[in-house]
Parts: C-alpha cells; sequence; structure tokens
C-alpha cells in the first residue's frame, strides 16, 4: 500500500518541460519587468558609451546577449566543479574566451563592423551584465535556464541601447543608423543647406554628451515606473 | 610636486566617475547609504592602488619588449590586466567576507562585481596610456581611486538628504541618482583642462 503510494507519488510528480511557463519569463522578464539596466543597475557604463549611434548600439546588444547566454550557459555546466576562491578567475577566462570568439566572428564574416567597433567588444569583458548574470544565476542554477537567462537580459539590456541611441543620435546629429534626416546637410537627394524648411534644426552638442543618455535612462525608468507601480523604490 | 599634481588631477579634475562615467553600475547601486558607500568605496581605493602598480609592472616585465619574454606581447594585455584584477577583487572579497560580515551582506553582488568596474580597468589602461614610471602609477592608482571614494560618498550623501524631499514617486532612488549623476558630469567640465601645476609657486 505504502509502497505503491510511493510510486504513484513519484510518477506524479511532473517532468519538468523543456520550454515552460518559467522558461517563458527567465527570457521576457529581464525585457521590462526585471530589466539589467533600470531595475538591477547592470551595465551602464557601456550603455552611456555606445549610445550615440544606432549601428554600434545593435550590433553590441546582440553581441552582448549572445556573451552573455553562452557564458552562463558554460559557467553553469561547470558551476560545481569551481572553488569559491577561484571563481572570479574562472569565470573572468570564460568571459574573455567568449569575447575573443565573438571578435574574430566579426573580424571574419564583417570586417568593416569590426573595424568601427573592435573597441567596444573589447570592453563587454568589463560589461557588468555578464559576469553580474554569472554571480547571480549561473552559479545556482541548471545549464538551460542559465542560458536562456542570458540571452534574456542580453536583449532586455539591448533595446535599452537601441532606444536610447536612437533619440541621441536623431537629435544629437540628425541622423538614424548614419543616415542624415534633419539638419543642414548635403548628403541628401537634395541639397538642403540653402532651403530654410529643412535646414532649420541645429544638432544639439548636449546629446553626444554622456550626460544626456544619463538623462535618457532617467526617463526611461520613470516612464516605466510610473506604469509599474511596484517597481517604485519606497525606501 | 609631480606626483600631488597627478595625485590631484586623477583624483578631482579628471574624476574617474563624474568625468569620465567609468564605474557606473556599482557608483548608482551602492549609494543608498553613506555606511555602505565608504565600504566600497575603500575597497575600490585598496583594489586600484594596488592593480594600478601591479599592472604597470606586468606591462613593464612582462609584455614589453624589455620584459622576461623580450617580444612585444601586448595583444595580451586585456587578459593578463584582467586576471589579475581578479585575483585581487577575490582576495578583497575573502577579507570583507571575514573581517566585516555586514557590510559583506550589504554589498552583496556588487562586490565581486568590483572586478568588472570599468574604472579598475579603464585606470590601468590610462596609466599604461600615459606612459607612467613606477611611482606615478601608484600615485595614480591611489589619486584615482581616492577620486571614487569621494564621489560615491557625495552621491550618498545626497541621496540620504533626498530622501526628505519631495521627488516624484516613480522618479524616486534610481531614477533621481540618475539625473544627478548627470548635473554632476556636467558640473565637472568646466574643470577639464585645468592643471594644478601651474597654480603651484615655482
Amino acid at each position: 500500500m505504502s509502497e505503491s503510494a510511493v510510486k504513484s507519488a513519484a510518477s506524479a510528480e511532473p517532468r519538468e518541460p523543456w520550454f515552460g511557463k518559467k522558461e517563458k519569463a527567465l527570457l521576457s522578464d529581464p525585457l521590462y519587468i526585471d530589466n539589467p539596466i533600470t531595475v538591477q543597475v547592470l551595465g551602464v557604463c557601456s550603455a552611456l558609451a555606445v549610445t550615440t549611434m544606432v549601428k554600434p548600439a545593435l550590433i553590441m546588444g546582440i553581441s552582448v546577449a549572445l556573451v552573455t547566454g553562452f557564458s552562463n550557459l558554460v559557467v553553469s555546466l561547470l558551476r560545481n566543479g569551481i572553488p569559491k576562491q577561484i571563481r572570479m578567475i574562472v569565470q573572468l577566462v570564460v568571459i574573455a574566451a567568449l569575447v575573443t570568439v565573438v571578435e574574430q566572428f566579426l573580424k571574419a564574416f564583417s570586417y568593416d563592423v569590426w573595424k568601427q567597433l573592435s573597441v567596444f567588444i573589447g570592453l563587454i569583458i568589463t560589461n557588468c551584465i555578464v559576469m553580474g548574470r554569472l554571480e547571480a544565476f549561473a552559479m545556482a542554477n541548471k545549464p538551460w535556464k542559465s542560458f536562456l537567462d542570458g540571452i534574456g537580459n542580453g536583449l532586455g539590456y539591448g533595446w535599452i541601447l537601441v532606444a536610447v541611441a536612437a533619440i541621441r543620435e536623431f537629435f544629437g546629429r540628425g541622423a538614424l543608423m548614419g543616415f542624415k534626416i534633419i539638419g543642414p546637410s548635403s548628403d541628401f537627394l537634395i541639397n538642403t543647406q540653402s532651403s530654410p524648411l529643412l535646414s532649420w534644426y541645429q544638432p544639439n552638442g548636449l546629446m553626444v554628451l554622456p550626460a544626456a543618455a544619463m538623462f535618457l535612462i532617467a526617463t526611461i525608468i520613470w516612464i516605466q515606473r510610473s506604469r509599474t507601480q511596484k517597481l517604485i523604490d519606497i525606501s | 610636486m609631480d606626483l600631488l599634481n597627478i595625485f590631484l588631477k586623477s583624483a578631482f579634475i579628471e574624476n574617474m566617475v563624474l568625468s569620465y562615467f567609468l564605474g557606473m553600475c556599482s557608483f548608482l547601486a551602492v549609494s543608498k547609504s553613506v555606511k555602505t558607500a565608504i565600504g566600497l568605496g575603500a575597497a575600490v581605493i585598496f583594489v586600484l592602488a594596488i592593480t594600478v602598480p601591479m599592472n604597470w609592472l606586468i606591462s613593464e616585465l612582462v609584455l614589453g619588449p624589455k620584459g622576461i619574454f623580450k617580444m612585444d606581447l601586448t595583444f595580451l594585455r586585456f587578459i593578463l590586466f584582467i586576471a589579475s584584477i581578479a585575483a585581487m577583487v577575490q582576495l578583497v572579497e575573502m577579507a570583507v567576507e571575514k573581517f566585516s560580515p555586514s557590510l559583506y551582506n550589504a554589498l552583496g553582488i556588487f562586490l565581486p562585481l568590483i572586478t568588472v568596474n570599468c574604472a579598475i580597468l579603464g585606470a590601468a589602461l590610462f596609466m599604461v596610456a600615459r606612459e607612467y614610471n613606477f611611482s606615478e602609477s601608484v600615485v595614480y592608482g591611489v589619486g584615482s581611486g581616492f577620486g571614487w571614494f569621494l564621489a560615491i560618498v557625495l552621491m550618498a550623501a545626497i541621496r540620504e538628504k533626498l530622501r526628505y524631499s519631495h521627488v516624484p514617486a516613480p522618479l524616486r532612488g534610481l531614477g533621481i541618482a540618475f539625473v544627478i549623476t548627470a548635473f554632476l558630469g556636467i558640473a565637472f567640465m568646466s574643470l577639464m583642462g585645468i592643471n594644478p601645476a601651474n597654480y603651484f609657486a615655482k
């Protein structure tokens, strides 16, 4: 009797679904409710440095998502074998190796982008998101979940980056993705330098400074927290 | 006089946080109370004061053409710098955990994240770029750490006071911290280009 009860309890225990509700939440929470930049305060330095233009921000976002995902995966696989006393060095070796792979990949397949971004790609090593998620999640969770968490956080970071970069590039340079949109310029199909109707906009120098990115992120935080009351800081 | 000049410049005029916007994550996240801010600031001073001279030795004795391998190994700079910083931070973490568990709990994840604090690696790379000698690199490490310490304590003090002011609820905490940092950064821009050496008596 008791034996069969134990048996049925064991068989009734549901097998964890491969991509269930929890896994979906891991991927979607960092996009909004648990965003790395606006809620966890990770990866702010690079968000200030690479958001002057959209294209580097986009590539940075994708590269960080890949590096975070795969470093979470690798460290999660290794997590039971890493002694606590040397875990930071192990984590950084994993991150540095992955960043090197991304850099070499870009160099091989998209040389122009690599040339434009080589410094920023190196900066992924010191991006707090990667190591922050390793410390907070991958050291304590299974590989597949860690991988999803890494990808989710990378994408959550990426969309903030692209949003800030779009505003900064548009108002700071009058351009988007490198194409001139407003302001006096001879890059258009028509030369707008002489037309007062099209050349009235003067690019705003403040937008190119890192301080502008801080104002913009503060605005995003403001909007997000007034929409989602539970994020409001009561302390 | 030259060393004093480097100290003043690295601590105030070229402040890591407020002029270069480096080391922002922990600056914003840990500046909620002055007490924890002092703890993290002291840890950063210690790490910078040790790692900048240590990385000077690495780049001169190991990576440089005059080093032990007699060849230019500067492409290994990132990895070696980061590894030495990680080792140092690991030591600091063990010390803090042993001697001040309350600070260890208050800092949480941001203690190991000193490793990837851009200010630490940034200082090491600035030190290489500006071609400091050994004593200058010691002073530069201490000075930029001290500047970081002052900045985070200042920020924590402002945020403690702000608790009594009427900030719009959604902006409270992190949001207003971003805005204040941006204003402080703009204020520090006006210091750019000042050379303290000009004000010393000749």
